[in-house]
């Protein structure tokens, strides 16, 4: 009879041997196809998977490109670096890129400046406030919850809340992605385009008065911000000035008129920039 | 009778990732959302019954004829290396985002200690054909069902003020405890 280590050996062998063409055979009929372009975008795509492109992950803009489905500077996050990488492996002109987008929170209402008429101890999810009870805990019924769920969403940890209650935008990592955008159930934030440093921060449709029930530095429609800027930049429209980013050249005249300093500055900006041809 | 008690006794009394505590790094690993667990839990069901089949025909009509019953575990680990590798690339063909969103975890089920343990388990207990069949099938829908309620509280617990040191894997291991302590309740019931 054979002996014992023999025996292992062959039937092991066999075992293997049998296994092993079994799944030669299997990877022969569950084949998939990949082209290798997709590979090679998915490569030089930033690799969060934030779905500001509108697709399902960066594999799916890759894929989407690579079967000329997407535009080639269909991510944001990327800009035109990206953009141009893009295009050279599809073997295309590389676009002209626009300024790069940063999110802004408009809304200055936090603990110290609005009202709560409650306290919410339910999830700590803005859009299950609003949907649940129209976040009507806080005072404002467009202003921040302060919840927390934008900064939740940011895919690049971009954001963080304050003490005051308020989310805050680190803008050096800010992508321009818009899921905080996407987040807000009370779009609040918005996408400025760079280097715009002045924005109103408020959004609240209340009369002037309703406003000032609930919040200090709400906006009242007193209007002298649409009478000061030289550039008709601002418009009060439903009780609410707004601006017109295309239109502002940065000049600030607005943020030293505001009575109730909801217009704000960003220090570091240009102070003149040239006007946007329309 | 006698199978239907085996496949309870599998799915809850000895569960095995709560009464056993076999097969925890894919419970931890896979339970963020509860589509991926329900993809990881089916993946190794499919995996838990072949491997039953053929480690039951390899144990009694190869290993103890010939005298070998000593290379059980390699063989036992061939066979379920060989089927997680059909599964992946079956999931690679028929769907790719189930395949992708599993990741790193779907050839970790060759490592995942429920596979091999459920198997020498069986083998232990001398189970017919047909009883390796049903504590298989009962394995892997204990482990899908402990996936699942996992993966439905670390959902709902995303929206929860968990203390900070705790956040993320504590206090999942914690709900993990009570979970066990739960199915604990089970113990006599077969």
């Amino acid at each position: 009879m054979l002996s014992t280590s023999l025996i292992s050996l062959i039937s092991m062998g066999m075992l293997g041997a049998v296994l092993a063409g079994g799944l030669v055979v299997a990877s022969k009929k569950f084949a998939v196809e990949t082209d290798p372009k997709v590979d090679e975008i998915e490569e030089v795509l930033p690799g969060a998977n934030c779905g500001a492109c509108g697709y399902a992950g960066c594999r799916a803009f890759a894929e989407a490109a690579a079967g000329e489905k997407a535009p080639v500077d269909g991510c944001p996050v990327g800009g035109s670096k990206v953009a141009a990488l893009v295009a050279k492996i599809l073997g295309m002109e590389p676009v002209e890129g626009a300024n790069r987008k940063v999110a802004q929170v408009l809304c200055k209402g936090g603990h110290a400046e609005a009202k709560l008429f409650a306290e919410w101890n339910g999830p700590r999810d803005c859009r299950i406030a609003q949907s649940t009870q129209n976040g009507s805990f806080k005072g404002c019924s467009y202003g921040c919850l302060g919840l927390g769920t934008c900064v939740e969403a940011c895919p690049f940890d971009a954001m963080y809340m304050d003490d005051n209650g308020l989310p805050v935008v680190i803008e050096e990592k800010c992508t321009g992605c818009g899921m905080c955008v996407r987040a807000c159930p009370r779009d609040i934030i918005v996408l400025a385009e760079e280097p715009q440093g002045v924005h109103i921060r408020c959004r609240s449709l209340a009369l002037g008065k309703d406003v000032r029930g609930v919040c200090s530095v709400g906006c009242i429609a007193c209007r002298r911000c649409e009478k000061e800027c030289p550039v008709d930049a601002i418009t009060v429209e439903d009780n609410l000035a707004r601006i017109d980013y295309d239109k502002c050249i940065n000049c600030r005249k607005c943020v030293a008129v505001c009575p109730v300093n909801t217009i704000e500055y960003q220090e570091g900006k240009p102070v003149l920039k040239k006007r946007r041809a329309s | 009778m006698e199978l239907f008690l085996i496949f309870i006794g599998a799915v809850f009394v000895n569960n095995f990732v709560l009464v056993r505590f076999l097969g925890i790094c894919p419970f931890m690993g896979v339970s963020k959302q509860t589509e991926t667990a329900l993809g990881m839990g089916a993946a190794t069901t499919f995996v838990m019954v072949v491997t039953a089949a053929l480690t039951w025909l390899l144990q009694w009509y190869v290993l103890e004829p010939f005298g070998l019953p000593f290379l059980q575990t390699p063989v036992f680990i061939l066979v379920i290396a060989s089927m997680v590798q059909l599964v992946e690339m079956f999931l690679h063909k028929t769907s790719p985002g189930l395949y992708r969103a599993l990741g790193i975890y779907l050839p970790l089920i060759t490592t995942n200690c429920a596979v091999l343990g459920f198997s020498l388990i069986a083998v232990q207990g001398a189970y017919s054909f047909i009883q390796s069949l049903i504590f298989g099938l009962g394995a892997g829908i204990g482990f899908t069902i402990a996936l699942m309620l996992m993966a439905g509280i670390r959902e709902e617990l995303r929206f929860a003020d968990v203390p900070k040191p705790l956040a993320g894997t504590g206090i999942a291991f914690i709900i993990a405890g009570l979970l066990s302590l739960a199915f604990s309740g089970f113990a006599g019931l077969v």
